[in-house]
């Protein structure tokens, strides 16, 4: 395999993991929205994410070529084989943090996407011409949300602030670039992210802004999604999420 | 007549492609596969089905997502085989493309009055806001015909759906995502 196609493959798989991952945190919502229709918002937002990760495994797997498809990827690897950004994996916590998360996340999307349809690689610019489409219905409901619970009560404001404050510092990890990412953006396959970072930062502190929350200072960082280092609430995670294909394997309904 | 309504470019090509001769009865035979979710609509209503090509014994079907996460697609798939199957064609290849992108301007004409019909306000029975997404209010109710209504959902019963009730006759609706 050529160090290109290599690398596109482990692209693949991250993007897909970035994707499942967050999409299944979505879904743990469903039955405990707040009201019907928000959880039905979030079933919906879920499987854009699930979609997503469908299409982006379905392509490492033709990558790969070695007999593994979509379902071998999302769930027959341990946490330490996962690459996706610690942000995704964050536990569900209370409706403010959720939504903050999504917001932190769609903002990234909206810049990403863009950027990742101009890809040389075909495959990868189709998924992006799909997705940016989903997005901008995602981005309108988590920036609804986070203007109403920031500047809503007290007690929802506290709550919305406390979650910027907690996430903030798994954002950094958006926007680094290693070996394998610097090939591919070189060769206009990949998203040079570190140069999204202005964009990501100018549209989310005004939103912030405008919901009377308070943008936090850069005083801490954790990183190591994409090298397999993750927060303990990822293999809790994927045990919930693996167990039915784990316990029947090849199972098909 | 109320107003001429004129066909997008898309759907123009997409008749032609329909009426190319060779595998014209194809196209007619998978009139009878219909969208799960929406069963008045076929899957060429709905712009799902993207080409049928003979190769050799083979007919090959390219079917393309509404959403990415659309759950009805491993449904249509089945459907699809099943249909050719039951026609007598044994070799059945479905392929999945996701480039272009699937858009709702893709919709037959007849599909936009069939899914009215059965409730569903089709994505030109409401204005878009400016930011080319779902407004909030006035989108045309299907039952009563009234602009006085508003939204309640962004996201609706399936993926391509946003919730609306009516103000005048109180009745809730489906409207199809404009994507």
């Amino acid at each position: 395999m050529s160090d290109i196609k290599a690398a596109t493959l482990e692209y693949a798989t991250r993007l897909g993991d970035d994707s499942v991952v967050l999409g299944h945190r979505i879904s743990e919502w469903v039955s405990y929205g707040p009201f019907l229709e928000e959880d039905i918002a979030y079933g919906n937002v879920s499987l854009d994410y699930i979609g997503r990760a469908r299409m982006f495994y379905t392509y490492a797997a033709e990558l790969a070529d070695d007999g593994r498809d979509e379902d071998d990827f999302a769930f027959m690897r341990n946490d330490r084989e996962y690459r996706n950004l610690l942000l995704m994996e964050m536990p569900k916590g209370d409706f403010a943090y959720s939504q903050v998360r999504q917001l932190f996340a769609d903002v990234y999307y909206t810049v990403l996407l863009p950027e990742l349809l101009q890809s040389k690689d075909e495959t990868l610019s189709a998924i992006a011409a799909k997705a940016i489409k989903e997005t901008k219905y995602h981005l309108r409901r988590s920036r609804d949300w986070v203007l109403r619970l920031g500047d809503g009560t007290e007690e929802s404001h506290k709550r919305t602030q406390k979650a910027v404050d907690q996430l903030w510092g798994y954002t950094h990890e958006l926007f680094d670039m290693d070996e394998t990412e610097q090939l591919l953006a070189d060769e206009g396959i990949g998203v040079d992210v570190s140069k999204l970072r202005d964009a990501w930062f100018k549209m989310v502190s005004d939103i912030l802004t405008e919901a009377t929350l308070t943008v936090p200072e850069d005083s801490w960082a954790v990183r190591g999604g994409r090298t397999g280092y993750h927060t303990e609430n990822l293999g809790h995670m994927l045990t919930e999420m693996q167990i039915v294909h784990r316990s029947h394997p090849g199972c098909k309904w | 007549m109320n107003e001429i309504s004129l066909m997008p470019e898309e759907q123009y090509q997409r008749l032609q492609q329909r009426n190319a001769e060779d595998v014209k009865e194809l196209w007619n035979l998978l009139d009878q596969v219909k969208d799960p979710e929406v069963p008045v609509l076929s899957i060429w209503d709905l712009g799902i089905l993207r080409n049928i090509e003979r190769d050799g014994e083979r007919i090959v079907v390219t079917i393309t997502p509404t959403y990415s996460g659309c759950p009805a697609m491993d449904n249509i798939s089945s459907d699809v085989t099943e249909a050719l199957n039951s026609a007598g064609y044994s070799d059945v290849s479905i392929k999945t493309s996701l480039s272009p992108a699937w858009s709702s301007e893709w919709m037959s004409a007849e599909g936009r009055r069939k899914l009215r019909n059965y409730g569903i306000a089709p994505p030109e029975d409401a204005e878009l806001d400016e930011d080319g997404l779902t407004p909030d209010a006035h989108a045309q109710c299907p039952h009563c015909q009234s602009r006085n209504t508003r939204r309640v959902s962004e996201f609706g019963s399936t993926a391509c759906k946003a919730l609306f009730q009516c103000n005048d006759c109180n009745e809730p609706f489906d409207y199809f995502k404009k994507i």
